[in-house]
Formats: C-alpha cells, sequence, structure tokens
C-alpha cells in the first residue's frame, strides 16, 4: 500500500474583497496525482508558484483539497477524525525557521514536540540527543535559539521534526538559507533518516544538486505534475526543465554542452564521477 | 571613490554572557566599480560586515572611510550614508508594505526628503530597470511571485540611486531561472551604471559566474581576498571552514588526477567546456593526423 495516495488533487485559492465577494480564483493545484510507497525518497521540483508548498501543506493536512482524495498511511485526509494521526504520522519542517522556534533553549524546542504528545521524559532527552547530533547542533543544546544564525536554526528546527520519530518527513525548501556545508549536513541527517530508519521522505528544493540521490522526482508547473521519473530520466530533458524555469546539477549541463559539442558523452550524466569515468574513458 | 576598513573589530553583547567576537581586525579596501562577492559559512561574519559598510553597525574599535571620510565623525551624514550604500536584506520582500508597488518603490526616496515629483521620477526609472511590466505597477506587491516580489523591494534599495549596493543572499528560495534574473539584473546594473556590487552568497557556482573578486570570511576575519580563480584554486583549505568550490573546479582536479593534460583553473561552465573541449581537439587532430599517415 502506498504511504501517500493523492488522486486528482485539486486546491483553489479564493481571493475575496474588502465585503468578502469572491473577486477572483487562483488554482494552486490542478488535478494532481502523487503516489509515495513506504521508505521512499521522493523529490517535487518546480518554480515558485508552482504549487510545491500548497501540495506539502496537503501532506499534513493544513490544507485539504477542494476537489479529489488524499489517503495518507491509509487513513483518509478529508476525514476530520484522523487530522491528528495524519499530522503525527507526518512531520512537516518549513522554509523558514523563524516561524518553527519557540523555546527560550534549544533543547527545549526540540522537546517540545515529543512532550506535547506524551513521550516519557527519560525518552524525551534521548530523542533531543539524538536528533541533535544529527544535525550537528548537540552543542548549542543549551544556547537560546534568538542566537543562531538562519542556518542553525533550521537544523534546530529539522531536529524538533526528527524527534518526533515521525513516519514520513515533508521538508519545504529547508535548505534555501544554509550555507554548502550546511546543506550538506541537512542533507546527509535526511538522507540517513530515509536510508537507516526507512523514513518516508518528500524533499522540496530549488537546488537541483541536492535531488540526485532520490528515489523519484516529480516536478510541478501551473499546479500540476509535468514530468516524474528517477532523476536520471528527469535530468536528461535540459530544454523541458529550462521551460519550467528550472534548470539541471551543472556537471548534468556541462556533459550536456559536451555532447552538443561533438563528445561522445553518455545522456544523463548525474555526478562529478560519472563525468571523470565517461571523459576518461574517451580519452 | 572607495570604502576602506581600517582594523574593524565588531563585538556583539559586549560585556554579557552571549559575547561573540563578530569581526576581527578586518582590512578591506573597495574600489569604484567593483563586482564583489563575498563568501563564509553561516555565522562567519559576513551579514555583520556588510552592516558596518552602511553604518548600520557602529565598529567597536577601527575605522571606516567612505571616499575618504571618517564615517563615525561627528559632522558625518551617516543618512547620506545610507542612500550612497544601499542595502539589500535577506529576504527583501518582507518588508514590503505599501498597497501598490509603486508607492512601496516611493517609500525610500521621500524618506530621503525628496520631493513627490522626484521620488516618483526615481521609483518610474528604477521599476523600468529591474524589468517589471508596467501593468504591475499599481497593484499589490503580495500578487507577485517571489523572484517578482524580490525585484520591486531591490527596485526600492535602486530608487534611492545607491553608487554602492549590497546583496545579501538574493537568490535564496528562488527558482534557477529567478536567480538568474536577479544575477543578471546586478551584473547588468554594475556594467551599465559602473555602481560597485557586493554579493553576498553560499552558491559558489553564481559567484564563480559573476563576480571579479572573492572575499572569503572565516570567524569574523579575512580568510582570502582575490580573483575567482585564486580563491577557488584553495578548495582544500574551503572546506575546511566549511564553504567549497563550484563543482566543476573539482571535476578539473580529479580529470587532472586521472591523466588528462588539462588546465585546472576552470571556475565556471563555459571555462571547463572550453578546456575540456581543448584537450580532446588537440588529441582529435593527432589521432586525424594519424590516421592520415597511416593512410599515405
Amino acid at each position: 500500500m502506498n504511504f501517500i495516495e493523492a488522486r486528482k488533487l485539486v486546491h483553489e485559492y479564493f481571493r475575496r474583497d474588502e465585503e468578502g465577494n469572491v473577486e477572483g480564483i487562483l488554482t494552486a493545484l490542478d488535478g494532481v496525482d502523487l503516489q509515495v510507497k513506504p521508505g521512499e525518497f521522493v523529490a517535487v521540483l518546480g518554480h515558485n508558484g508552482s504549487g510545491k508548498s500548497t501540495l506539502a501543506k496537503h501532506l499534513n493536512v493544513l490544507l485539504r483539497a477542494s476537489e479529489g482524495t488524499l489517503w495518507i498511511d491509509g487513513k483518509d485526509a478529508m476525514d476530520e477524525e484522523y487530522l491528528w494521526d495524519i499530522r503525527r504520522s507526518a512531520g512537516m519542517v518549513f522554509q523558514n525557521p523563524d516561524n518553527q522556534l519557540i523555546a527560550s533553549v534549544v533543547e527545549e524546542d526540540v522537546a517540545f514536540g515529543p512532550e506535547n504528545i506524551g513521550v516519557p521524559t527519560d525518552e524525551i532527552w534521548k530523542r533531543v540527543e539524538k536528533s541533535l547530533s544529527s544535525v550537528g547542533m548537540l552543542k548549542y543544546r543549551a544556547h537560546s535559539p534568538n542566537k543562531l544564525s538562519g542556518g542553525q536554526k533550521q537544523r534546530v528546527a529539522i531536529a524538533g521534526v526528527m524527534a518526533m520519530e515521525p513516519k514520513c518527513i515533508v521538508l519545504d525548501e529547508p535548505t534555501a538559507m544554509l550555507d554548502p556545508n550546511g546543506r550538506r549536513e541537512v542533507l546527509e541527517a535526511v538522507e540517513t533518516l530515509n536510508r537507516e530508519k526507512g523514513v518516508t521522505v518528500i524533499f522540496i528544493t530549488h537546488y537541483m544538486e541536492e535531488v540526485i540521490r532520490a528515489d523519484r522526482v516529480y516536478v510541478m508547473d501551473h499546479g500540476k505534475v509535468v514530468m516524474q521519473g528517477t532523476p536520471r530520466q528527469v535530468f536528461s530533458q535540459a530544454e523541458a526543465l529550462k521551460s519550467y524555469r528550472l534548470d539541471v546539477p551543472q556537471i548534468t549541463l556541462l556533459a550536456y554542452e559536451l555532447r552538443k559539442a561533438g563528445l561522445d558523452v553518455p545522456e544523463g550524466i548525474l555526478t562529478r564521477e560519472e563525468l571523470v569515468e565517461s571523459l576518461c574513458r574517451l580519452y | 571613490m572607495s570604502i576602506i576598513l581600517d582594523k574593524v573589530n565588531y563585538i556583539y553583547s559586549q560585556g554579557t554572557a552571549y559575547e561573540s567576537h563578530a569581526l576581527r581586525d578586518v582590512n578591506l579596501q573597495i574600489g569604484d566599480g567593483e563586482f564583489i562577492g563575498v563568501i563564509g559559512h553561516t555565522g562567519s561574519g559576513k551579514s555583520t560586515l556588510i552592516q558596518h559598510l552602511n553604518g548600520l553597525l557602529k565598529a567597536t574599535s577601527g575605522g571606516i572611510y567612505y571616499n575618504g571620510r571618517d564615517i563615525y565623525e561627528e559632522d558625518y551624514n551617516r543618512k547620506e550614508l545610507r542612500s550612497k550604500v544601499g542595502l539589500v536584506f535577506q529576504y527583501p520582500e518582507h518588508q514590503l508594505f505599501e498597497s501598490t508597488i509603486f508607492e512601496d518603490v516611493c517609500f525610500g526616496p521621500k524618506n530621503l526628503g525628496l520631493s513627490k515629483k522626484e521620488a516618483e521620477l526615481r521609483a518610474f526609472a528604477a521599476l523600468r530597470s529591474i524589468g517589471l511590466p508596467e501593468e504591475y505597477w499599481y497593484q499589490s506587491p503580495f500578487e507577485l511571485s517571489g523572484g517578482q516580489k524580490r525585484r520591486v523591494a531591490i527596485a526600492g534599495v535602486l530608487a534611492m540611486k545607491p553608487e554602492v549596493l549590497i546583496l545579501d543572499e538574493p537568490t535564496a528560495g528562488l527558482d534557477p531561472k529567478g536567480r538568474d534574473e536577479i544575477l543578471q539584473q546586478a551584473a547588468a546594473m554594475h556594467q551599465e551604471s559602473n555602481m560597485t556590487v557586493l554579493l553576498v552568497s553560499h552558491s559558489m557556482e553564481d559567484v564563480a559566474e559573476y563576480v571579479g573578486r572573492i572575499i572569503v570570511m572565516n570567524q569574523g576575519s579575512v580568510m582570502m581576498d582575490g580573483a575567482p580563480k585564486e580563491v577557488f584554486g584553495h578548495y582544500q583549505e574551503l572546506e575546511e571552514v566549511g564553504l567549497a568550490a563550484p563543482q566543476v573546479a573539482y571535476l578539473m582536479h580529479e580529470l587532472k588526477q586521472h591523466g588528462l593534460p588539462i588546465d585546472t583553473g576552470a571556475t565556471t561552465l563555459e571555462e571547463a567546456q572550453a578546456s575540456i573541449l581543448q584537450v580532446f581537439s588537440g588529441r582529435g587532430r593527432n589521432q586525424q593526423q594519424g590516421t592520415k599517415q597511416e593512410m599515405l
């Protein structure tokens, strides 16, 4: 059974004037089908305003669809009864960490989630330690979140969700503000969680390099899923991605340009290792 | 025209338990019309540094000279400095607040004490320079896309007619097309009006592509300062401080390690492409000559 099963999902935002009359309708999701198996690492790409974040909010039932069906972990997301079950099994990390940290000390912030669902105290502290160290923030456990930089705050926010030990985490551009090292650490932490604990991951990003190890990639445009497949399948279509305001990883683009210039480099190269290998073979 | 920083130190929350030394003896000279990239891991002092350049933060010790004048002198007009050195913060679109885009862009120049007419003329010019279609100008800024909002926020700073433009991570959270648009805009302003541009960025690929000089910050000090080729040549040292070189720079080194006679200096895609094709074209010719000789 799929962990996430979305069929023909539609979401409309209504714009109203001061009297409450509808001025306009924006269709943010326009018939989205999404199937995610338990333990999969699924990346979602799309330009600003393509509907990625709206989709993410449905997976945590922060929004409910105008039309279509959505089942998460075998539960109907439209059914009020399952709201808290679904939120517990699908944790969410947002883009701006400032909106997610609430406590005055880092470790208390991470403990907030598990404490709220009644985890015993000993277990809370174990989880806090484990999740903070998995994002490289353990040495800041006694600091105030206010004194951290943006990247550090984001890692604390991710630790907070990890401490809930959810079956699935949905990350909405979690690395947008991090430096290369921070980005790598966060991505590695998420990948480890996926690989070792079998946590299902929905990873939304604008950095093409971050999705090359994903199991599958979905590309969204104007509220629709316009491409899906393995990273190799998706990134071998450089022109199509550009038409959706996206790009391909720098190495893939270089391989593509070299191929255009007449070198016999295979299609859909994703990593430096692959390109080095194929160039050495040619030489 | 230049900005000179002389042994600038800055300490946050001095005398409290949270005291932190954010800048340590920073010496820098920023010349007229330069396009500079500022890189460093989170917490390295980049944002603290740029807030000194327009006087938002006052150095704990040391001096800053703008066009030869000490900005900490008592009679120095620091309000004017803030219009000369335009600072675009991270996520500047969060600072949009007026009911129309046009009014929002007028806010800065009006605040400078300019007449309504002059402020509006500047807003016209600024909005035109960011390439936002005129039909949007009298709409609410909140209905624009992320990238458009950010460009409007940048227009708000441009309308102050700064001599120096500082962009603090201007592409964070934007899609690849939006990133290119913002950076091309910055490059165009640098070229056309000879504006000095400082670009704070976490994207080494972007920095390599656009700037002529890179300043690397680490633990509040200037760790490296030079052309992209020079700085990214020290990629191992960059990694030690949480940074990296562009992907193609690594590729060049790896190809060389595998025995290809390649120039390892490339830092952009175009340079890498040229270097690789050069290696293969040389070989291609040799091969052709070989076959010709065989045929003869």
